[in-house]
């Protein structure tokens, strides 16, 4: 069965959609990430333009997030005060991103930084979080308990001044690095077209020592507010939304993301943490494939957007 | 032989006028020195159920008209050849090549193409190349080949050579995209002067109007040419959801964003195990 979709212009079937709906909110809601670096590809794949891509991934975010928000929320697993400090930290680094943006277009290797960006964000983030991943798991597998984090024994970053009392995380640390992290992921978001969730969340928990789940909780809440913010800037900038698109994505990746969140709690947070690893490593070394390998057409046709 | 001769023309002149009235009744149907237009729709409207359309045009070609216009006496006159274009609305492109630096594939090189029509289906009852010497067709645009696609190369605009890389890899491309199409059988005559052709309007087609160009030769000179005009648009709820995402752009952001909300609510609340 196939629909038509308003805005970006081309029928695709229904059943195709919401599979991929469904694959994606599982992903997200086991991981706590968006889900946009797995699904703008996607769509892209499908022949819907990135413009439209990437605005339409947007409010199938915002559903999924709000809906993965919400249980974390009822288990007193969302930071309120830490999400307002990151969301601060995150719209600077967005509008620093969206000039950036503007800046390489006008160089024409956009897609070459956003590639090579990509790969070295996630191939770094991605064998990081294996490799933690892996040790943890053979210490559990041979018995040996994990090294506690003894107070007191913060990096040198967290011991900075404006240091700040995170009740729900328990963690009481500068603000410095927290602003910081979330610029950069904001920053990032802009120029990749990605949420940052799979960035935030390791972050958070390497970085700054919240725990797991609260880590995937404020980051779903970060999330749901920078994709309320993208669905309005693009509506109203770009009019690239497509509402129908959106509507499908969201039903699978709703449902999905119930699913996802449910098989998330009962895996073990260490296989939690090497799965997501394994995972952005995977999508890290596909983009890194994309670029090295030879393409099958050497010439791309793009429709012009500057000239009218 | 004579007299069955004049029978047959008799017959195909009645058949003719029955067809013209008929054509007539209909929008969609031009006319113009001795060629009949007609299609199947006027108006390709898109649905939510779209995926495509084949629009069928019909013609009829006067005979003697053009080989009067010529000066070709009429007992010789020969089999006309038909070449129908459409072409939808211009849209300019950007076509890159990419060249391996470093190990890694980059765009190195790229192209301008202004104005290039973002449909175009070239359909003819034979190869185009044989109706007439290649000036007259490059001139009347006829042919796939021959269809001018303007360039920017540094700060001038022009067409290019037909084994120009980029111009090649434009048309590979579009071809693979199904918006650019090429047949030398899409021209059927069903009878001496009349013809039949069926082109595609594929999901994906732009919207906007398209204009269909008839061209007939003979005896390798143009004898007629006719346009017709053909819109292709989106209609019922794919036009209300369009036009509001145009037309009040804070409106339709806010309902996509408050609507995702309320469906990221409902899940949970379906969803909810407590």
């Amino acid at each position: 069965m196939t629909i038509y979709l308003p805005i970006a212009e081309l029928p695709v079937n229904v059943f195709t959609l919401l599979a991929m709906g469904v694959a994606v909110g599982f992903i997200s809601g086991m991981f706590g990430v968006g889900g946009g670096f797995l699904m703008t590809p996607l769509l892209i794949f499908l022949g819907v333009s990135p413009a439209v891509a990437v605005a339409s991934v947007s409010t199938h975010m915002a559903a999924s997030s709000f809906s993965g928000a919400l249980t974390y929320w009822r288990r007193g697993q969302v930071d309120l005060q830490l999400g307002a400090v990151l969301l601060a930290g995150g719209l600077a680094g967005t509008l620093a991103g969206v000039i950036t943006f503007k800046i390489l277009r006008s160089f024409g290797q956009l897609d070459l930084v956003i590639a090579v960006a990509y790969i070295v964000l996630l191939g770094t983030i991605g064998s990081l979080m294996v490799v933690e991943g892996l040790g943890a798991v053979i210490r559990r597998r041979r018995g040996v308990k994990a090294p506690v984090a003894r107070p007191g024994a913060h990096p040198l970053f967290l011991r900075l001044p404006f240091k700040m009392r995170f009740r729900q995380s328990h963690i009481y640390v500068s603000v410095i690095p927290v602003v910081t992290i979330s610029f950069a992921i904001g920053f990032l978001g802009a120029l990749m077209g990605i949420g940052g969730g799979f960035i935030l969340v390791p972050a958070l928990i390497y970085l700054l020592r919240v725990p797991t789940v609260t880590s995937v909780g404020t980051s779903l809440l970060l999330t749901l507010f920078t994709m309320f913010a993208a669905i309005i800037m693009h509506a109203v900038l770009n009019q690239t939304v497509d509402a129908v698109l959106g509507l499908v994505l969201m039903i699978g990746g709703t449902v999905g993301a119930q699913f996802g969140a449910r098989a998330g709690q009962t895996l073990k947070a260490e296989n939690l943490r090497l799965l997501l690893g394994l995972l952005v490593l995977a999508v890290g070394l596909r983009v890194a494939w994309d670029q090295i390998a030879r393409p099958a057409d050497l010439y791309s046709v793009i429709i012009d957007e500057r000239t009218p | 032989m004579s007299a069955a001769r004049r029978a047959r023309a008799r017959w195909d002149a009645l058949r003719l006028l029955l067809l013209a009235a008929a054509l007539a009744a209909f929008p969609g149907v031009a006319r113009a020195d001795g060629l009949v237009l007609s299609l199947s729709k006027a108006r390709v409207t898109i649905t939510s159920s779209f995926a495509g359309e084949n629009i069928v045009l019909f013609g009829v070609i006067e005979p003697g008209a053009g080989a009067a216009a010529t000066g070709a006496s009429p007992g010789a006159s020969p089999a006309p050849d038909v070449v129908v274009t459409v072409r939808g609305p211009n849209q300019s492109f950007l076509a890159r090549r990419k060249e391996r630096r470093l190990g890694l594939w980059i765009n190195v090189d790229s192209r301008s193409f202004l104005a290039a029509p973002s449909y175009l289906a070239v359909l003819s009852n034979r190869d185009p190349a044989l109706m007439s010497d290649a000036d007259t067709l490059r001139q009347e645009q006829a042919g796939f080949a021959n269809n001018r696609l303007l360039q920017r190369i540094g700060s001038d605009y022009a067409d290019v050579v037909a084994q120009d890389p980029f111009r090649q890899a434009f048309l590979r491309v579009k071809q693979a995209q199904g918006l650019y199409v090429e047949d030398h059988t899409g021209v059927e005559f069903i009878a001496p002067h009349i013809f039949r052709a069926v082109f595609p309007i594929p999901g994906r087609a732009p919207i906007g109007t398209y204009d269909v160009v008839v061209k007939v030769f003979a005896d390798r000179t143009l004898t007629q040419q006719a346009a017709l005009r053909l819109d292709v648009a989106k209609v019922d709820f794919e036009q209300a959801v369009a036009g509001a995402a145009q037309d009040h752009p804070w409106l339709y952001g806010f309902i996509c964003a408050f609507g995702a909300i309320a469906v990221g609510f409902c899940a949970n609340i379906v969803f909810r195990r407590d």
